[in-house]
């Protein structure tokens, strides 16, 4: 396949940046979008060129650290991440348009790579259990119901890669925090700090300086993992009820 | 801070406010429709200029009705507010965005919000305060006089003009409401699988009928 590049590329967080295009001539379609980016940056690094920065691990879907806005949609054109989004879903001679994911508190870093710490800080104002919950304990002693261990395993699933930020168009983190909220919220485990865990979460949505949800449904749309909206209805009855009835006067 | 303070000035609070505004502003369309068709009552207005009347002049109406501004401005306050913070939130823009992710209204509703905001000075200027502090022409039913609010606003559905910033108004408000109403109860947190359609059922019924019937009346009034 052909594929013409347009990439943003930024020295630093203090540059400006820019565009820059790069013509790709042999690529194979069974390449991930990542694999065609380790091309070309063999090719930069052999013509003595600053390779392309992008943030990458696991490459299968799982860690959540591959960004890029491709074409418009974080993760490119398919709902699921930019490691598991292969070539062939672009067509020979397309031109695809690359971008850092764009929000206040996701500073972009380095080309494609962003500082995604704000996410981090979130999750230690509250994203755990802190309770000591000592031995395993027997499978049935502690009955949930199929449908709440599901519904709390589907929020587990964010992988935190930030994709509902860059989908909204508030930059909105409003999804992957209901993920995180709702997940403990719905187990057993999660009731002890179940109050003060909405209240700081949310607290700490706003210090990042998060846009707040229009319920567009953008997050949900592009999300890899297809995190539901409901999680977000759920956050917004867990933060008011417990600003309503916590201790924390 | 105290906790009510802390809990309205977060983003969820904040639009938690614009929600129950949001949602009051709704049934006032209601109340305001159901009135505005005494318009077509073909009695010279005399229905139409004695409820304009028990509308000014009722106490329980009255309390009503500066509860009704608050919210109105409460409302584009807090939509101003929060719109300016969410642009705040991106700085720097994409080059390319998708918009196969998410409805047209929801992306738009400040604009949807200005239009009805301009058309609600133009309305407020031609009607309510003429019909408060202008110099209305008055009629007279069973010996009592009434301020004949009617012939002004005959007056104006004969101009093409005001016909047509009313029905283009409509439809923003169309489109306001479309999004609006199903978006007030997911952030008011009622989202559930057993009410969740009959929330949109009749969020969509109300966007297209209240505004429909809303922009039917100048029409049928300048045709008449
Ligand atoms: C009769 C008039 C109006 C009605 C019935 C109405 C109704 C609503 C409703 C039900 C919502 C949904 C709240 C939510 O998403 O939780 C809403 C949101 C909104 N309204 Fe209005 N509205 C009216 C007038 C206005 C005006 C005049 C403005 C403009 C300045 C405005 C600006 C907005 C904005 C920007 C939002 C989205 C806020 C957000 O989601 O963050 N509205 N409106
Ligand atoms: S909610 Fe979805 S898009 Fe947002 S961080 Fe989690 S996995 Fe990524
Ligand atoms: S690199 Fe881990 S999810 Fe893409």
């Amino acid at each position: 396949m052909k594929i013409k590049l347009k990439v943003w590329r930024q020295k630093n967080a203090s540059d400006k940046g820019n565009f820059k295009t790069y013509d790709l001539d042999d690529i194979s379609e069974d390449m991930s979008f990542l694999e065609m980016f380790d091309i070309l940056n063999e090719d930069l690094v052999k013509k003595n060129e600053d390779p392309i920065h992008f943030d990458h691990d696991c490459r299968e879907g799982i860690c959540g650290m591959c960004s890029m806005y491709i074409n418009g949609h974080p993760h490119g054109p398919k709902q699921t991440t930019t490691c598991q989004l292969h070539m062939r879903s672009f067509k020979d001679g397309d031109t695809i348009t690359v971008e850092p994911w764009r929000a206040k508190s996701f500073p972009v870093v380095k080309d494609l790579v962003v500082d995604r710490s704000s996410f981090d800080r979130v999750m230690q104002s509250g994203g755990y259990v802190s309770v000591n919950t000592g031995g395993v304990p027997d499978a049935n002693e502690i009955p949930i119901p199929k449908k709440i261990a599901d519904e709390a395993f589907d929020a587990a699933t964010c992988i935190g890669c930030g994709a509902c930020v860059a989908a909204c168009k508030n930059a909105s983190a409003m999804l992957f925090v209901s993920a995180k909220v709702s997940q403990l919220a719905m187990l057993p485990q999660g009731q002890v700090e179940r109050k003060s865990r909405a209240e700081n979460m949310v607290a700490q949505m706003d210090e990042e300086g998060f846009g707040a949800c229009t319920n567009t449904g953008a997050c949900s749309a592009e999300c890899p993992k297809g995190i539901s909206l409901e999680n977000i209805a759920r956050m917004n009855r867990e933060y008011l009820g417990a600003k309503a009835s916590s201790d924390n006067l | 801070m105290s906790w009510f303070s802390s809990a309205m000035s977060s983003t969820l609070g904040k639009k938690v406010l614009m929600a129950l505004t949001g949602l009051f502003l709704v049934t006032f369309l209601i109340v305001h429709l159901i009135g505005n068709f005494q318009l077509l009552a073909n009695d010279d207005g005399q229905s139409f200029n004695i409820y304009a009347k028990f509308m000014t002049t009722n106490p329980v109406i009255k309390t009503t009705s500066y509860l009704l501004y608050a919210t109105f401005i409460v409302h584009i306050i807090w939509a101003i507010i929060l719109t300016l913070q969410n642009r705040k939130s991106r700085p720097v823009g994409y080059a390319q965005t998708a918009s196969n992710n998410s409805t047209w209204s929801s992306r738009n509703m400040g604009i949807l919000g200005t239009i009805i905001l301009i058309f609600l000075v133009i309305h407020l200027r031609n009607f309510w305060y003429e019909m408060h502090w202008g110099g209305i022409p008055t009629a007279t039913y069973d010996g009592s006089e009434y301020k004949d609010l009617f012939s002004i606003v005959d007056f104006s559905f004969n101009n093409i003009f005001y016909v047509l910033l009313y029905t283009i108004s409509m439809i923003g408000l169309m489109f306001h409401l479309y999004h609006g109403f199903k978006s007030a109860f997911q952030t008011l947190g009622l989202n559930h699988p057993k009410y969740n359609n009959l929330i949109k059922g009749l969020g969509y019924g109300i966007a297209i009928i209240i505004p429909a019937l809303f922009a039917a009346i100048p029409i049928i009034m300048y045709l008449n």
